[in-house]
């Protein structure tokens, strides 16, 4: 995000907290935005900004990303840190989750270290309450020194007192630095060390700089100090060390000081009544003999509700766009455009538009909410800690797996989540590794295919087939997502793998409302959004080229034929491999091209059924072992455009991002050489 | 009298509070994030299907931690009579 700036007469203020407390919620809530929450850690990934007026005073707020402690890990708990080492917020608000409150209190004890406000805000007070948990706020607020607040995000009343809060604190002055918990031989050498660093670094910078100093995270003095001021430093810290106290002694000693402090804060103002539930859902959903075939159920049932759900929107949005053609072709002439432009805008632009359109959004609407709510309940970490031990041997990060599943959405997203990844190597292979998952954009071909070739195409029983088929290749790539993982670590990007901690959340009942909500807006719009948008220069490109003639025959076809010979080889033909190479801006308009290949007349043929479609297909040569093949290279060839950028970005490696082109495409072209050959030689 | 073993010795169910962590460096900080430190009680909840992650109460929250992990920290184990 942009860099937040301060306004005149605005605050600022920022939301932290431990990974899944419900901060994006707190966020929507106090701003109205559909920020996409998700109940696993990492799932906001970058700082969110947003505005909010309370009565007159306008706010501008941040949504810093989880974490758990300042001393940073991995890159998005470093964004939380350096966007609250600044000076520029004036008020902190830590959420904290209700049901693990004194594990939370960690952070919000860091924080109130150096922030000049602090608010206390303990979500989920609800789901508390459920498991008996009293929490005495008024005598937490005394203990602590801040206001605290319970609230329950979803409840509009708590959030109007949350805002009071807000306001009330920003407007009283700085509190007062409270007494330090540390050992008095930290707490000293501290406030020297603040006297020194205050004026140059401001109060907040400085209050946490003096710490890393200490506890030897940090080891160079900051650039902007001057030379006078750099000799006291390194007088101070001097003194320390020869008076026998260790950089990793201090580091401990801190940890113990704060974890001791909110065992105290907590004593007597937090008092859970009843025995902790004994996770007897986690007995079936980990367990030895049900995990795995829970897992592949889930995976089933979500493809089979896809299918089934997304049959009759789909044929009736492709009739409505069949019917709406005419009379778009009639006004555009009807405004003066001349025939070659109507042209190109109806059977180029308009065509591809309306297929991209009929066929994903459906799949999309359905597929969408019935993830969110997998995830919503909790579910993404158990596949995690379900599938660790087969990412351990291919010395990856078990999270690799979230980072997978969000792949199903989007690889480009599934990208951006390999943030929550620590070790830069174990990040890599997760972000080379994503686009073996296919995206969303791809299950219609995968679907399309299956159907045609190998399932029928009407009754249930056959949806049945497809679902279980697409999850078959699920499976297909997450084992080629291992073994591309484990090739990986073993040759270029070689190493152990790190240590690793994952929370797994309680499981939480989703706002079923507001999760079709949420899924509907945030992510189908945004992703048709995206898609519609590449699609319709894709579509005038595609009209130009099929209508463009060289010697009496379309660029196409210049093009398919070169292509032709090398598509043989791999089982495909040109057109195919031409249909590819122009759907890299998004994989939904492979179909579409190929389609146009084949029908020559230069414009896309409507999309009617698939039975019209295999016809198509069949009368040019197709056969099973052509549609296998396609099918193989569908899952593993390039990313799309957007997946490149980001990955491009994320890794800040042309190098990289080369890799990430072509080791899917090298396993795609070998895998479907092979299947090629083998299938000759059957038949 | 109680004995020390090392936390990947737990058995689901079993709890125990923690003497002894021999992670340096990053490991470490990350365990004390989550509040795991010499004196923490944690209980072992239960096991991933395929043996390796183990997953841990610690301070109300489940934590998987991996076997390689466990084996630097070291535990007494409650008695079950406590």
């Amino acid at each position: 995000m942009d860099t937040p700036t301060r306004r005149k007469g605005e605050w600022v203020v920022a939301l932290a907290g431990n990974p899944n407390v419900g901060k994006s919620t707190v966020f929507n809530a106090l701003t109205g935005l559909h920020q996409h929450t998700g109940n696993w850690s990492g799932k906001t990934v970058g700082c969110a900004g947003g505005e909010c007026r309370v009565g007159d005073n306008p706010f501008s707020l941040i949504d810093l990303p989880g974490c758990y402690s300042l001393l940073s890990h991995s890159a998005e708990e470093e964004e939380a840190r350096d966007m609250l080492c600044r000076d520029l917020v004036d008020l902190v608000v830590v959420v904290c989750d209700a049901t693990c409150l004194e594990r939370n209190l960690n952070l919000a004890l860091q924080i109130r270290e150096i922030s000049p406000r602090t608010v206390l805000c303990i979500n989920l007070m609800d789901e508390a309450k459920k498991r008996r948990i009293t929490i005495d706020t008024a005598l937490l607020s005394a203990r602590l020194e801040m206001p605290v607040i319970g609230i329950c995000a979803r409840r509009k009343k708590d959030i109007r007192t949350l805002c009071d809060r807000i306001v009330s604190t920003c407007e009283a002055n700085r509190r007062e630095r409270s007494e330090s918990l540390y050992p008095d031989y930290i707490a000293d050498a501290q406030k020297e060390l603040l006297s020194v660093l205050a004026p140059t670094l401001g109060e907040t910078a400085a209050a946490f700089t003096a710490l890393r100093l200490l506890d030897g995270t940090c080891t160079d003095c900051p650039a902007c100090l001057s030379t006078d001021e750099r000799e006291k430093v390194q007088n101070i810290l001097t003194a320390f060390l020869d008076a026998g106290h260790t950089p990793e002694n201090t580091a401990d000693a801190m940890a113990t000081a704060l974890v001791t402090a909110a065992e105290e804060i907590c004593r007597g103002a937090v008092i859970c009544g009843e025995v902790r539930q004994k996770g007897r859902i986690d007995r079936i959903l980990t367990g030895r003999w049900t995990a795995f075939p829970v897992m592949l159920l889930f995976l089933m049932l979500l493809f089979w509700i896809t299918i089934v759900g997304a049959n009759y929107p789909s044929s009736a949005l492709s009739a409505l766009f069949t019917a709406g053609e005419a009379p778009f072709l009639a006004f555009l002439t009807h405004i003066g455009l001349p025939a070659f432009l109507c042209e190109m805008l109806v059977y180029g632009m308009y065509r591809v538009l309306s297929w991209v359109t009929a066929v994903m959004l459906p799949p999309m609407a359905i597929f969408f909410p019935l993830f969110t709510l997998l995830e919503d309940v909790g579910y993404l970490p158990r596949i995690a800690y379900n599938l660790d031990r087969c990412f351990q041997r291919c010395r990856s990060c078990g999270k690799q797996a979230l980072t997978m599943c969000m792949g199903f959405g989007c690889n480009a997203a599934g990208v951006v989540g390999c943030r929550i990844i620590d070790s830069p190597r174990e990040r890599q292979i997760a972000i080379l590794t994503n686009n073996f998952v296919p995206c969303n954009g791809r299950f219609p071909l995968l679907i399309a295919m299956s159907s045609m070739f190998f399932l029928g195409t009407s009754d249930v029983a056959s949806s049945l087939g497809g679902a279980l088929f697409l999850a078959a290749a699920v499976v297909f790539s997450v084992a080629i997502t291992l073994a591309v993982s484990a090739l990986l670590s073993r040759t270029i990007l070689r190493g152990v793998p790190s240590s690793f901690t994952l929370e797994l959340p309680p499981y939480r009942r989703p706002a079923i409302g507001s999760v079709l909500v949420r899924s509907m807006l945030d992510r189908t719009i945004f992703v048709l959004g995206r898609a519609i948008s590449v699609a319709a220069p894709a579509g005038i490109l595609i009209w130009l080229l099929s209508n463009t003639h060289v010697e009496g025959v379309s660029l196409f076809a210049h093009l398919t034929g070169m292509l032709d010979p090398m598509g043989r080889v791999f089982g495909m033909d040109g057109v195919i491999l031409l249909a590819f190479i122009l759907g890299f801006p998004a994989n939904e308009t492979v179909i579409p091209i190929m389609m146009m290949g084949y029908m020559g007349g230069g414009t896309l043929v409507e999309y009617e059924s698939l039975h019209s479609l295999r016809t198509l297909l069949t009368a040019n040569g197709w056969t099973p072992l052509t549609a296998v093949c396609v099918i193989l290279f569908s899952l593993m060839h390039w990313p799309c455009s957007t997946t490149m950028l980001t990955i491009r970005k994320e890794t800040g490696s042309l190098s990289l991002t080369a890799l990430a082109f072509f080791l899917p495409t090298v396993c795609g072209l070998l895998c479907c050489a092979v299947v090629n050959a083998i299938g000759c030689l059957i038949s | 009298m109680n004995t020390f073993i090392h936390m990947n010795a737990l058995s689901p169910g079993q709890r125990g509070t923690v003497t002894d962590i021999r992670h340096t460096g990053e490991m470490r900080r990350r365990l004390q994030d989550i509040g795991l430190i010499r004196g923490t009680p944690v209980e072992c909840v239960g096991r991933s299907p395929l043996g390796d992650p183990a997953a841990y109460r610690i301070r109300g929250a489940v934590i998987a931690l991996r076997d390689r992990d466990t084996a630097l920290i070291g535990i007494t184990p409650s008695s079950p009579w406590d």
